[in-house]
């Protein structure tokens, strides 16, 4: 049975599933939940539905599968962000979208769940699925303020364009094969308001979270000393990706401020020869045509630039902030690696200490103390020997760690830069079809307008096509 | 075509290029000239062929840099192979001369403007420099569209001076002087005065004068707003080339969409580049409507001097009136309203049989005088309300005719642009796919 069905759905729509996937849900049986499983990884294991780090990294690595087919043939979480509402309260005023979620996969309790969220509970679940999955690659959510534009919270325009932000990025994360079965996710989607807000106080402690970030600042200052050649390409390529895709939004946002100028100065240009063909009689119905046609391929240019607007200037934006997003996946992974690196080079010290031969001052102290010299030295031995032991586990951890969190950026870098590839590819596409498209109707309006004024038919209506 | 080119040999008249339309246009109103009588076109082909850059000293003996046009000409029948034409240079100057000779000894013409002394209502890429290339081109155009309006006037072509003008190098200014036609100018102040004072103006010339302010009006804002939407248009296209840059630096950092992003870079340079020539097109329109704008001047003038005769007229029928009344008083010796004769009379005594007498024999002859003066001043104003009209008529329909064209043919620009925009957007597509 497959559920090939595209969720892409309109705001304005509140079923947004077609009847037939809810026919599909209510007709599950064993086998198709089966299917589910071993296709989408392994949810039975309890410890994917740990919040915090997991502890078998390996484990993970060999369950987590980046096939692509399962994201095409598999889609079995459908999600829309929807229905905006302004809530006022004392403090402060938000607003809230609504959340709608469909699906047939078996550790959501429910195939259906509707909740309402803020931007916050986003920013949350970010942060939860970053912390989870430093070196996966998540989809950003659009920024807190637009301080450019000046846009206030709550205009229309403002509130939409967000909403379709977070519509994409919570259906990006739905069809990523590892953090669309983060626990926090599937909290996100179900939990009621107050569930969410006492879940949201779980987890590691602030303390505990200080001392990982103190840490991560440490390990960054430090550096990381030998990074493997792949990774170094691809933050060349970052960089100048990043840098490419920033000047395509500046130009792409410059076009459109140059485009709707001109809109504003063709607005007055049709009305002059109206105004013109009040005093003309031979020429007044034709000065009258030209005019009908400048205010046709006004609104044609009105069109266009809206078209722009909502279709290849969000994608360019949600690139830019990818960018960022894959610096810092880059720079976590960098610390991960040089927290390793710390620890080989503190073992590479212990051992050298163990067997130094020269005295120190717990020697000193041994001998102070009254202790035998030689039965200082074995005891300084033995507690050398057993901290080394500590590290060396310490560091074995920290190797599977490293390996995981490269093997999981570098499956989620072939992932992303096909989605890259993907949405860029059809945004321009796009936008060189409503190009075309806003050719060809202005063509066809002053080909019509060419045509009435020629009583007989001459060279140049010859070589045009009568539409 | 701005002005009827005659002959088929259209190839040979100056440095334009012209479409299909504009030759169809050629033939049909080589036509219309055919039908309408002789021109001076069909017997000579009139050219402005270059432009050149002069130094010399002005008139407050300081050096100065001036253009001068080489002006062509060359007579229709002859073998056009192998024959030079005659060819002398002539200052902008020089053809203000002219004309300005023309308005005054033609005052029922609506005689054709000149090009634009220095470039207004411009948009920004285009140089208002008068040394610019660009206008010093434009100008050229304009001064040989000049030529053929004049040369293919019924009444104009015939003129003296205007013959010599094309022909004659030496002396020519002072053969313009000699006609004395400064001396016939009739001054600002007194068309305006009359502008104000006449009574009966013919309601035509009336109408005229309000259409005359109102098309300049509307062409002053549409070439505005034109020249504003040109700009705006112009910074739409050149953005694209931005595009071109990115993609082709961004192209080098992928490997499956490198080369549909090249590709598509160089499109939206293409698109870029393409913005020039369009607007270069469309310069082409609005100095088309920027002739019929400078129309409207002569146009106003031809109104003025109807004004200025008729109100002549009525001077004239005035003053004839009062001797009128001034007789019948002197005969009846009643004097109906307050003078100072009757006043001066009532003091100093009446007059003498005699001084009445001499009196009513100036009277008679003064009356004799005005009658004629009526006579002359009545024929002198019907003349030229006649011929005013014909022209205007010849003019309305020489507009109509021009606009109706240059309307067509902005038409014409406007697919040709949408049908660019299509094949490169297309091509982009195209390119796009292949990322």
């Amino acid at each position: 049975m497959s559920r090939t069905i595209d969720a892409v759905v309109s705001p304005t729509q509140t079923n947004t599933i077609p009847a037939d996937i809810s026919g599909q849900m209510l007709d599950l049986d064993e086998d198709d939940d089966l299917e589910v499983f071993s296709k989408d990884l392994t949810l039975a294991d309890g410890n994917m539905f740990n919040a915090s780090m997991p502890t078998s990294p390996g484990s993970m690595v060999n369950q987590c599968k980046f096939e692509e087919d399962e994201e095409s043939d598999s889609k079995d979480i459908f999600i829309t962000v929807d229905n905006p509402e302004s809530h006022v309260t004392a403090i402060e005023t938000f607003i809230t979208y609504r959340v709608l979620t469909k699906t047939t996969r078996s550790e959501f309790d429910n195939s259906e769940y509707e909740v309402r969220r803020r931007y916050q509970d986003f920013l949350w679940l970010k942060g939860k699925l970053e912390d989870a999955h430093s070196t996966l690659i998540v989809h950003p959510l659009p920024e807190k303020f637009v301080v450019k534009g000046m846009v206030e919270r709550f205009n229309g325009d403002f509130i939409e364009t967000r909403r379709k932000a977070l519509h994409k990025f919570l259906n990006r994360i739905a069809d990523h094969p590892i953090l669309s079965c983060s626990e926090d996710f599937k909290v996100f989607l179900s939990a009621q308001a107050w569930e969410l807000t006492t879940y949201k106080k779980q987890g590691p402690g602030f303390l505990s979270r200080m001392g990982e970030t103190v840490r991560a600042v440490a390990n960054s200052v430090r550096g990381v000393k030998n990074r493997p050649e792949e990774f170094t390409a691809i933050q060349e390529y970052v960089e100048d990706f990043s840098n490419k895709i920033g000047s395509l939004d500046k130009v792409t946002q410059r076009i459109v401020k140059e485009q709707k100028e001109y809109l504003e100065e063709l607005k007055e240009y049709g009305p002059t020869y109206t105004l013109w063909s009040g005093s003309e009689e031979e020429l007044a119905e034709q000065l009258k045509g030209v005019a009908g046609c400048i205010e046709r391929c006004c609104k044609e240019t009105e069109e266009q630039v809206g078209h722009l607007s909502d279709t290849l200037v969000p994608v360019l934006h949600e690139y830019v902030l990818c960018a960022e997003t894959l610096k810092a996946v880059l720079r976590r992974r960098d610390n991960i690696q040089a927290e390793f690196e710390a620890k080989n080079e503190a073992l590479a010290t212990k051992k050298v200490d163990r067997d130094a031969e020269s005295s120190d001052l717990g020697f000193v102290w041994g001998s102070l103390l009254g202790k035998n010299p030689e039965e200082a030295r074995h005891q300084r031995q033995e507690r050398l020997d057993g901290e080394i032991e500590e590290l060396k586990e310490e560091i074995d951890k920290l190797e599977d760690r490293v390996e995981w969190a490269n093997n999981a950026l570098k499956g989620d870098w072939g992932r992303w830069q096909r989605s890259m590839r993907g949405d860029l590819k059809s945004a321009f596409l796009s936008t060189a079809e409503k190009n075309v498209d806003y050719y060809e109707k202005c063509l066809a309006v002053w080909e019509t307008f060419l045509l009435s004024q020629r009583t007989e038919p001459s060279e140049e209506t010859d070589r045009d096509n009568t539409p | 075509m701005m002005a009827d080119s005659g002959p088929k040999e259209v190839a040979v008249i100056g440095n334009t290029e012209l479409t299909s339309a504009e030759l169809d246009n050629n033939i049909k109103n080589t036509m219309v000239e055919i039908e309408k009588g002789t021109s001076l076109l069909r017997k000579l082909e009139i050219s402005v062929a270059e432009a050149e850059k002069r130094t010399g000293k002005n008139t407050v003996n300081m050096q100065e840099i001036y253009t001068v046009y080489l002006i062509e000409t060359r007579p229709v029948d002859a073998l056009t192979e192998g024959i030079t034409p005659d060819s002398l240079w002539r200052r902008y100057s020089e053809f203000e001369l002219l004309r300005n000779y023309l308005l005054v000894t033609y005052p029922f013409v609506v005689v054709a403007p000149l090009p634009e002394k220095r470039a207004e209502i411009v948009w920004h890429k285009l140089s208002a420099d008068n040394m610019d290339p660009d206008f010093v081109e434009r100008r050229r155009v304009g001064l040989e569209n000049f030529l053929h309006r004049v040369a293919s006037h019924p009444v104009l072509c015939n003129d003296n001076i205007f013959n010599i003008f094309l022909t004659e190098d030496k002396d020519w200014k002072e053969m313009v002087y000699e006609t004395g036609f400064q001396a016939k100018a009739d001054s600002r102040l007194k068309a305006v005065n009359a502008a104000f004072r006449v009574k009966n103006p013919d309601g035509r010339f009336t109408e005229l004068k309000h259409y005359s302010d109102e098309l300049q009006t509307v062409l002053s804002q549409l070439l505005r707003v034109r020249a504003r939407v040109a700009d705006r248009l112009y910074g739409v296209y050149k953005v694209h080339g931005n595009y071109g840059r990115v993609f082709s630096e961004w192209s080098a950092i992928e490997k499956e969409m490198g080369d549909g992003l090249q590709s598509a870079g160089h499109h939206m340079d293409a698109y870029a580049a393409s913005v020039d020539d369009i607007l270069e097109e469309e310069e082409h329109y609005a100095d088309q409507l920027k002739e019929y704008l400078f129309y409207t001047d002569a146009l106003r003038a031809v109104c003025r001097k109807h004004e200025l005769t008729q109100f002549e007229l009525e001077m004239v029928a005035l003053d004839l009136a009062c001797k009128k009344q001034q007789k019948e008083e002197l005969v009846t010796g009643t004097v109906r309203t307050f003078s100072l004769k009757g006043m001066t009379s009532k003091l100093f005594g009446q007059e003498t049989a005699e001084q009445r007498e001499a009196k009513l024999q100036v009277l008679e002859q003064q009356l004799k005088e005005g009658e004629e003066a009526v006579k002359e001043k009545n024929t002198e104003s019907d003349e030229f309300v006649k011929t005013a009209w014909v022209d205007i008529e010849r003019f309305k329909d020489q507009k109509d005719r021009d606009l109706k064209e240059a309307l067509i043919s902005y038409a014409v620009m406007q697919i040709s642009m949408c049908k660019k925009g299509i094949q490169v957007w297309t091509n982009a597509k195209e390119c796009f796919n292949k990322m």
